[in-house]
């Protein structure tokens, strides 16, 4: 007489298990599964051919390009813990609050409208730093006018490295006169770290000391 | 969006336009839409860079903006277009396509656009036009006309298309004009009437050699130049952008034509092919199939070096139809047969095919079995399984879980009694194609983003080994090319100390390993009858192994992006069609 009709049975089919009775279990883990684990089958190799070989050059260039374009954006340097005199002749860095190229404004919001800021000639001995003060001071119509006679001469002289005021005729959204790019045309002339007028050329010394020559010159 | 998305856009972002950029995206994709203020404070960035960003996205057509929920008064809102950003991805294949059908000119100007985002006309035909002059020898240079011309043909092919004109969104209120509203609008491009019209410019003259002496001041003086100069030419605030989606359906094109070819051969592949040009202006972008062509029609437009005979085509045609891939179908009897493309169709079969060799090369030839057995026959229960696919019992259960584990296939209950008890009830195994099709859209995303950081971090890792061996490959390349001795070449090849050499081997190991390892398995062919390419015998050459890695990097790069192309282009013919 059997102990129980329905006891000792499974209540479903045991062959759907996979394995059956008395078989041991598989092994239970102790660790993560690993991160890469080993692949039972290789990838396939990858496509070549002259297609491929042109895409990819293009990409590659395309991304070296692309770090080059003004839409790359870097954020300006803060600054160091002391103004340094190398401040001076950096002026290359980027600013935040101008924008490297020119898109069409009307195209976007008014709010997001920003100086545009045209790119510096690399001169050494561009003086941004020496502000014009008192220009500040002038009033804006005397500004408008005087921009406009220049653009006038500008016009005529392409030679002229004008920089700073070729932006301002060129910038119509401008309030206020770019005090940074104003500097004086003379000091740009000869491209050197030197301002012409603190240039002494030695040729008036020798012609003082002729008269004394029992002091002592300190 | 989902979480690989984000990430991937993030990294490309952060590839083209720099971390700044890449901050402002990620917190827009993160949040929706977002105010100016509300994102300068999100991403605790100065005012001016946020602008700027922002600027840069609307530039490249990725970021658009509307009047917020406060209406017109209140502040505006900007939100991102995901597409847009991943597009990026592909911006080599575009390229190459508009080499392929118009030239370099044509490959040019759809880079020039595409590296800008937006240009106008002229801008675009100058800058094109002094590329061009630059690489031609001494002495020629490009007319802008041949430029133009080329443009043209883009437009009227709609390759590229005009930005959509901004509208203004004016208060009903007042009547007089006032001055413009803060928020102006775009709409959507394909719905100006002048979407495609040429703007009337007159330009004419020659692209300019650049001399590399006065690099700045001749770049000066071009750019006052063309300043002046584009307001001469009538097309201000006309700006043109590259139709994407005109390019996709091209792909598309090429992927059936292509997966034809394989399957039957090259004659019906040009049949298919003439039957999609003649039907491309008439189909529209999401249609399920083209317009019926005529057999007749068909045989007056194939392409006349093709001689085939009238009954030959009618052959062909019977056997595309009979097909079971289903690329083409039979419409009507008259005109000796109306036929059409099943375009949904097609798309449908090419990601089928995609899952298929992805089972195949990720699971082995038993488990791809399995998998199109399913497909297949629906629903099926395990002991069927085993049976159909004629598999051993044991294998075929671990084939099966694993696939389970993977998501590949899912197990579907049906009670025979209320009480759901387990051996009263029928568990079937499924294959559904099109969330099994998004799953692997994801793999494929996330797939792109180890890529690219990996990439990322084997460039900066070997930076200066990389650079120094450069260098000596350089300096070796010279000397042999000078003729010099034996000794000179040894003492320069010494400059590279042993450690250094067994850093770069251990690199080489790293290529065949790692990258394929993340790359490799989600890679797959347009069609089940490609045949596979034989195990390639990889061995390493001279150039820098780390470059070497990140340039098989690079390519895999290009290569998944077709999945993703096939996968997306599925699963949006499923959406439109509903």
């Amino acid at each position: 007489m059997s102990r129980g009709r329905g006891r000792n049975q499974f209540t479903f089919n045991v062959d759907a298990l996979g394995f059956g009775r008395g078989d041991s279990l598989p092994t239970t883990t102790h660790t993560p599964s690993p991160l890469f684990p080993p692949m039972q089958f290789q990838p396939v190799p990858l496509h070549t051919g002259e297609e491929v070989e042109y895409m990819l050059a293009l990409k590659q260039e395309l991304r070296a390009s692309s770090k080059n374009l003004p839409f790359h954006i870097r954020a300006a340097r803060t600054k160091r813990d002391v103004s340094r005199y190398s401040d001076k002749y950096q002026t290359g860095e980027p600013k935040n609050n101008t924008i490297e190229w020119s898109p069409d404004w009307s195209r976007l919001p008014k709010e997001l409208c920003i100086k545009v800021r045209k790119p510096q000639k690399t001169i050494t001995g561009t003086k941004q730093q020496l502000k014009q003060r008192p220009k500040v001071a002038a009033s804006k119509e005397d500004i408008l006018q005087k921009l406009e006679t220049l653009e006038k001469e500008e016009v005529h002289s392409e030679e002229e490295e004008d920089e700073g005021k070729k932006k301002k005729q060129n910038d119509d959204e401008e309030e206020e006169p770019e005090v940074e790019e104003d500097y004086d045309e003379e000091e740009l002339e000869d491209e050197t770290d030197y301002i012409a007028s603190y240039f002494d050329n030695g040729e008036d010394f020798g012609g003082d000391s002729d008269d004394n020559m029992d002091e002592a010159v300190y | 969006m989902t979480a690989q998305e984000v990430r991937l856009c993030g990294l490309l972002l952060q590839e083209h336009f720099g971390d700044v950029v890449e901050n402002v995206g990620t917190h827009l994709i993160r949040n929706g839409v977002l105010t100016l203020r509300a994102l300068a404070h999100e991403t605790k960035l100065a005012l001016d860079l946020v602008k700027k960003s922002l600027c840069v996205l609307v530039q490249h057509g990725m970021c658009t903006f509307g009047p917020g929920r406060r209406g017109p008064a209140g502040p505006v809102e900007y939100h991102i277009n995901c597409e847009h950003i991943l597009h990026m991805l592909r911006y080599p294949r575009y390229i190459y396509t508009a080499k392929s059908l118009y030239g370099d000119t044509g490959e040019l100007i759809v880079e020039e656009i595409l590296q800008r985002g937006q240009m106008t006309m002229s801008s675009t035909v100058k800058t094109v036009a002094d590329r061009l002059t630059h690489n031609m020898p001494e002495g020629q240079s490009m007319d802008y006309n041949e430029v133009v011309s080329a443009f043209s043909r883009l437009v009227e092919t709609h390759f590229l298309q005009r930005c959509p004109p901004m509208a203004s969104a004016e208060s009903s209120g007042t009547g007089s004009a006032e001055t413009p509203p803060a928020v102006t609008q775009p709409s959507n491009p394909e719905s100006h009437p002048d979407c495609y019209k040429l703007p009337y410019i007159s330009l004419s003259g020659h692209g300019k050699r650049r001399r590399s002496s006065e690099d700045g001041e001749a770049d000066q003086r071009a750019a006052k130049k063309a300043k002046t100069d584009s307001s001469e030419c009538g097309d201000e605030g006309i700006h043109w952008q590259v139709n994407f989606e005109r390019f996709h359906l091209h792909f598309r094109d090429q992927a059936i034509i292509s997966a034809v070819s394989c399957k039957l051969d090259q004659t019906s592949g040009e049949i298919v092919r003439t039957m999609l040009r003649m039907s491309e202006v008439t189909t529209s972008a999401n249609a399920a199939f083209t317009q019926a062509l005529s057999a007749n029609e068909i045989f007056r437009a194939l392409p006349s070096n093709y001689n085939i005979a009238r009954p030959i085509l009618d052959q062909y045609l019977t056997l595309l139809v009979d097909d079971p891939m289903e690329f083409v179908g039979k419409a009507g009897d008259s005109g000796g047969g109306m036929f059409v493309v099943n375009l949904h169709r097609a798309l449908a079969n090419l990601a089928r095919a995609t899952l298929e060799s992805v089972v195949q090369e990720r699971f082995g030839s038993r488990s791809a079995r399995i998998f199109r057995l399913l497909l297949r026959k629906r629903h099926l229960e395990q002991k069927q399984v085993e049976d159909f696919a004629m598999i051993p019992a044991k294998e075929a259960k671990e084939m099966l879980y694993t696939l389970l584990s993977e998501n590949l296939v899912q197990l579907q209950e049906i009670p025979k009694t209320p009480d759901h008890a387990p051996s009263r009830t029928f568990y079937l195994y499924t294959v559904n194609q099109l969330p099994t099709a998004r799953l692997l859209l994801q793999h494929c995303y996330k797939t792109v983003g180890n890529l690219i950081e990996r990439r990322l971090y084997e460039t900066k890792e070997n930076k200066r080994l990389l650079e120094k061996s450069q260098r000596i490959e350089a300096i070796l390349a010279s000397l042999q090319a000078t003729g010099a001795e034996a000794t000179q070449l040894t003492e320069v090849e010494e400059m590279i100390t042993a450690p250094e050499r067994q850093q770069l081997e251990s690199l080489r190991h790293h290529i065949n390993n790692a990258c394929l390892r993340t790359c490799g398995v989600n890679r797959s062919k347009p069609t089940r009858t490609c045949k596979l390419l034989t195990e390639m015998a990889v061995e390493p050459p001279r150039a820098q192994t780390s470059d070497l890695l990140a340039v098989r990097l690079d390519s895999s790069e290009n290569q998944v992006d077709e999945t993703i192309f096939l996968l997306e282009s599925y699963i949006n013919s499923t959406q439109a069609s509903r």
